[in-house]
């Protein structure tokens, strides 16, 4: 089904996006809040602008966008997967905590805030290009992935990445030489078992975009997790 | 008993938009009030306004003075004190179309006017601090009169109510500017009243703003220092004279005043060369109270140009596009889409990184 958004507020294209089970194309979107929040089912094409919090909640339904996406792209999603073709706003995958999110360009600032994992359920996002500032601030587990495909005077991420976090994985295609990480994580040459974890993440991304998995993963990997002997002890209360 | 917006705090949203042509063609106002359409939401009907620049080329040599009275008494009151410091060219009802979306208006005239001589000589001030002292003297004490635009060749347009029906109101697609910024508005902590929606202008320095400033007292104790009175009851009142203060007072680059109210972290000033070292270090030591902490995305519009700037934390978003001579700037790229559907190179600043954009010398 064609849903034309154009002069729809966001409430009434979502009732339209319910109302088809979640199988359609969007056309002539326009900055339309929340599309697909919450959805098990379906499988979404966007073309025009999607509105903040895109696939918010997430919960098994399948979003594809056409060209950029805002901010809040996927914020606390459960499951389901949000393919964007071009780059997003700030705080993409807020909170997330399950699915996938593959992103072709850039990221803004805050990208992967408060990712989270448990059990069986370890969100994965993976950024083509470069990331802001704050990638995965707060972050408890998950795995972040930035490939720096894009234009290469900016560095793969901005200041404080990883700032407060305490869980997951972040791998940037960097050697990172002149990335400042707060004292509280580590930050080493991503060896072959790190490899091996984000390979089949990498090779969907290739898929998606038409990228060369073993060229990306062939060049030097760095991998930041939570420096376990150095935790962030007593921030507010003792415990 | 139901409480009232002012008693009950209200949280935030904002949306801010600009267009502007580098060449200095002059557009209406329709196209950036379209660019707010798409960010409805993050209105909630409390605020709207525009601040458009060049569009008053006739009469391009006098201050414009754009001012809210509460009644007509409050008018004559005011007129009569400006008749005696003016030459006033023209003095009228500024036009707008009754619509059942907008209530409760004020008053709104504007006057075309230049300072008397003879006044500038007793006070010994050029004519622009003596439009300044003028306007805080009215804002702070004449109650129920509030001049909101006073600058050359531009004026702001603004009151209570969603963005696009406060620019219908006041008919801005009847108006041509080489410059236009737009501002909806979610108030936060004080009350949606015709004089505190956004713009905040003082002489050409205008500014629209997304977010909430934290240091507020902070800035407004220092800055009242400098006989700078903050009347208008939302925090961004600040912003416009701490520009003013730094641009027009201290003689400031943009840049500079960018790396003032945005100062980098001295973690982040500790990672860049000896120079730019000293001259970061030098702004965040003298104007240190100008400092301003917490969320902000704004726009100074100016003269001949205008300023984009985030708050270094960058927590509010800002996109900017181009399209041939045009940049345009807004809170959300759905926005810059609304007023070009092709425009290209988008992109978002980081955070304390001021984008500059200046309209060609001579063409405005």
């Amino acid at each position: 089904m064609i849903i034309d958004a154009s002069s729809l507020p966001y409430s009434a294209l979502n009732e339209e996006v319910r109302g088809c089970g979640g199988q359609c194309r969007i056309i002539g979107c326009l900055g339309q809040r929340f599309i697909g929040a919450g959805l098990e089912r379906g499988s979404i094409s966007i073309s025009g602008i999607p509105g903040n919090a895109l696939g918010a909640y997430l919960n098994g339904a399948a979003i594809q966008v056409e060209g950029n996406a805002q901010d809040a792209v996927g914020d606390t999603m459960n499951a389901g997967s949000i393919v964007i073709h071009g780059s997003v706003g700030d705080a993409a995958g807020y909170a997330m905590r399950g699915g996938a999110i593959y992103i072709q360009g850039d990221a803004g600032y805050r990208a992967g805030v408060h990712m989270k994992a448990y059990g069986d359920r370890v969100p994965v996002m993976v950024i083509g290009g470069r990331a802001g500032s704050f990638l995965g601030e707060y972050q408890a587990g998950g795995r972040i992935v930035v490939l720096g495909l894009t234009g290469q005077e900016r560095p793969i991420v901005g200041n404080f990445p990883c700032t407060g976090m305490h869980g997951g994985a972040v791998y940037l295609r960097s050697d990172c030489r002149d990335i400042l990480f707060p004292g509280q994580v580590t930050a080493r040459p991503a060896g072959p078992e790190d490899l091996a974890q984000i390979r089949p993440s990498v090779e969907t991304f290739c898929h998606l975009f038409g990228q060369d998995a073993e060229e990306i993963l062939g060049a030097p990997f760095t991998v930041v997790t939570p420096d376990s002997q150095n935790p962030y002890r007593q921030m507010y209360v003792a415990n | 008993m139901k409480q009232l917006e002012g008693q009950v705090r209200i949280p935030s949203g904002c949306a801010v938009s600009a267009v502007i042509s580098r060449e200095g063609k002059r557009m209406d106002g329709q196209a950036v009030i379209e660019s707010m359409k798409p960010m409805h939401d993050r209105s909630n009907g409390l605020g709207g306004g525009f601040a458009g620049y060049g569009i008053y080329p006739e009469l391009r040599d006098y201050f414009a003075l754009h001012l809210f009275f509460r009644d007509h008494a409050c008018r004559k009151e005011c007129e009569a004190f400006l008749k005696e410091r003016f030459d006033i060219v023209l003095a009228e009802e500024i036009p707008v179309r009754k619509l059942p979306e907008i209530t409760d208006e004020p008053l709104i005239w504007r006057y075309f006017a230049a300072p008397l001589r003879s006044a500038l000589r007793t006070m010994q001030v050029d004519e622009k601090e003596f439009v300044v002292r003028t306007v805080m003297r009215l804002n702070a004490q004449f109650p129920g009169t509030y001049v909101f635009s006073c600058g050359k060749n531009m004026g702001v347009f603004k009151g209570v109510g969603y963005p696009e029906d406060i620019g219908r109101f006041y008919r801005l697609e009847e108006y041509r500017g080489y410059c236009w910024t737009a501002h909806g508005r979610y108030p936060t902590n004080t009350p949606g009243w015709w004089g505190g929606a956004h713009p905040f202008a003082l002489l050409d320095y205008s500014v629209v703003h997304n977010g909430e400033i934290s240091s507020y007292d902070a800035n407004r104790r220092f800055i009242e220092m400098f006989g700078y009175q903050c009347t208008l009851q939302t925090d961004t009142e600040v912003i416009a004279y701490i520009m003013d203060f730094l641009l027009r007072r201290q003689k400031l680059h943009l840049t500079e005043a960018a790396a003032v109210v945005a100062a980098p972290f001295w973690s982040t000033i500790a990672r860049r060369s000896p120079q730019e070292q000293e001259v970061l270090t030098y702004l965040r030591t003298v104007f240190s109270s100008l400092l301003v902490t917490g969320p902000f995305s704004i726009i100074l519009g100016f003269e001949g140009g205008l300023m984009a700037l985030n708050d270094r934390l960058k927590l509010r978003s800002m996109v900017v596009g181009e399209k041939e001579d045009r940049v345009y700037i807004a809170s959300e790229e759905a926005a810059i889409r609304a007023m070009e559907p092709n425009a290209e190179h988008i992109y978002a600043p980081t955070g304390g990184e001021p984008v500059i954009v200046r309209v060609k010398e001579g063409t405005y």
